[in-house]
């Protein structure tokens, strides 16, 4: 399904963000990835839909190495990737439902979207997305008028109102108090089954990562220095991973 | 020197040079202009005078005030309205944060070249390309409203969240729908208040171009001047006075509509 094949990405010449990464994700795994900050766990999951350019290596989606597709090619690859944000990244002044048909942009003309003229099918999608969400009755609301638990809740419908083949969760509950980063983590999880797509998450709770992923991937100085299931994760590996010792007790 | 005494603000040697340079500076003008209170007192007397024949303002020759007024107000309108038009994509292609160095290098140096020249001058190249009345009025009126609204135009798209946009292109938008879903809707409202300032400016600026003959009440302003109709030259003045003020309610019930 996706296969990242020595993947490098480096900022400045010289000092690589990731150095040499090969995955692959399979079937409707929920994956992990936890790690440091400044690790370039943000930059893998970017490389993944191109917002950010890996510098060489292969990323297979669908049959298509990512790397080497450009304009609407590029497009219509993305518009089957799905991503989640740590800060939500909702367009602040838009009402809750232009943020969820948001989604459909990468199918939509620029006058059907200037007018909003969206498909009956995706405004009927996006109602039906709204009630499995429980903000039925925000539709109308601006964005910026919501919480941070209802603002990524609208952020996990856009991303499913893509019809997606794949899920990219950048830290998506970084910003969230406990009780809704696990109300959260159901939801993606609950999308994803529902849905029959792998998930690639981004975390920095170990626990929450451990809880609610099948597969963990753990990265240092951009590297994976683990990946096998929640079990495996002990002090050991944590240390490699996170180094010192001191926090683990 | 010991802590407690360390002064606690600190200038430089250079600066004091620069203030004391500019105070010399202006001594020199002074002199060289003559600029002097003697000159001045003289000069009072005359003013007293001439503000004595414009008492009582003459509103006799209303229509043709009224025909001015009326041209001046609807080259106000038109130039923003044109102005403003022109803006939205020139300020968009001039977003460094949106378009790369190619493209907006050229717009931006057609914006600064919209904005080099006081409406004025600008009327003045109007009037010997197309001829007197209000059409070079409007030409010109239109080029400084490109200048200024391009360009706040501009600086308000390069403050935008890039969040937002990162999000809308991850949904796999092309371009125009990142600009119509991402950039729009975080500038549209302040495009509203820049269009209105822009009208408000056009209107103070439309009653001026006339005196180089770009159609308006500056040509009527200017005539009677000329013919010391100072009394009618005080009834066009508290007539311009009177269409500012308008506008300015007009802009504050403008902002109220379009409050978000």
């Amino acid at each position: 399904m996706l296969s990242i094949k020595h993947l490098v990405q480096q900022y400045v010449p010289g000092k690589p963000v990731l150095r040499d990464i090969s995955l692959d994700i399979e079937g409707a795994d929920i994956t992990a990835i936890i790690g440091p900050s400044g690790t370039g766990k943000s930059t893998l999951i970017r490389c993944i839909n191109r917002l950010v350019e890996p510098t060489s290596g292969a990323i297979l989606f669908e049959g298509r190495d990512m790397v080497k597709l450009s304009g609407s090619e590029l497009r219509q690859a993305r518009s089957r990737i799905g991503m989640v944000f740590q800060e939500y990244n909702l367009v602040e002044r838009l009402s809750v439902m232009e943020n969820l048909l948001t989604g459909c942009l990468g199918k939509t003309p620029a006058w059907k979207a200037l007018l909003r003229k969206f498909e009956p099918e995706d405004i009927r999608g996006a109602w039906e997305m709204l009630e499995v969400v429980g903000l039925t009755g925000f539709a109308n609301a601006r964005a910026d008028s919501l919480s941070g638990g209802q603002r990524q809740r609208v952020g996990i419908s856009r991303a499913v109102m893509q019809h997606p083949a794949l899920l990219l969760a950048d830290e998506p509950t970084s910003s969230l108090d406990p009780k809704t980063s696990v109300e959260i983590m159901e939801l993606l999880t609950r999308v994803a089954t529902s849905k029959n797509i792998p998930v690639i998450i981004n975390m920095h709770d170990v626990e929450l990562a451990k809880r609610f992923a099948n597969r963990i991937i753990g990265m240092a100085g951009g590297t994976v220095v683990y990946d096998g299931p929640p079990s495996g994760l002990d002090d050991d590996i944590l240390k490699q991973i996170y180094g010192g010792e001191s926090w683990l007790h | 020197m010991s802590a407690s005494t360390a002064r606690p603000f600190h200038t430089t040697p250079l600066a004091r040079l620069g203030w004391l340079a500019l105070a010399l500076y202006l001594l020199w003008a002074m002199s060289s202009l003559d600029f002097n209170l003697a000159r001045f007192i003289i000069g009072l007397d005359n003013g007293a005078k001439f503000i004595a024949r414009m008492f009582p303002p003459n509103f006799e020759r209303w229509d043709l005030l009224v025909k001015g007024l009326t041209e001046s107000l609807q080259m106000a309108f038109l130039a923003s309205f044109l102005g403003t038009l022109i803006s939205l994509p020139l300020g968009l292609l001039a977003a460094r944060n949106l378009l790369p160095r190619v493209i907006t290098w050229p717009v931006r140096i057609v914006i600064i070249g919209c904005r080099s020249f006081h409406p004025v001058i600008v009327a003045i190249i109007c009037v010997k390309a197309v001829g007197f009345g209000a059409l070079a009025g409007i030409i010109a009126l239109t080029v400084a409203s490109v200048g200024f609204v391009g360009k706040l135009f501009t600086e308000a798209i390069e403050e935008i969240s890039m969040k937002q946009i990162e999000a809308v292109r991850a949904t796999g938008a092309s371009f125009m729908n990142v600009v119509i879903f991402g950039v729009m809707p975080q500038v549209m409202f302040r495009f509203i208040g820049f269009a209105a300032y822009e009208t408000d400016a056009n209107l103070r600026n439309s009653t001026m171009v006339g005196i180089v003959g770009a159609g308006g009440i500056g040509g009527t302003l200017f005539a009677a001047f000329q013919r010391f109709d100072y009394d009618y030259v005080f009834a066009i003045v508290l007539s311009i006075i009177a269409l500012i003020m308008v506008g300015e309610v007009l802009q504050i019930w403008l902002k109220k509509v379009f409050r978000q």
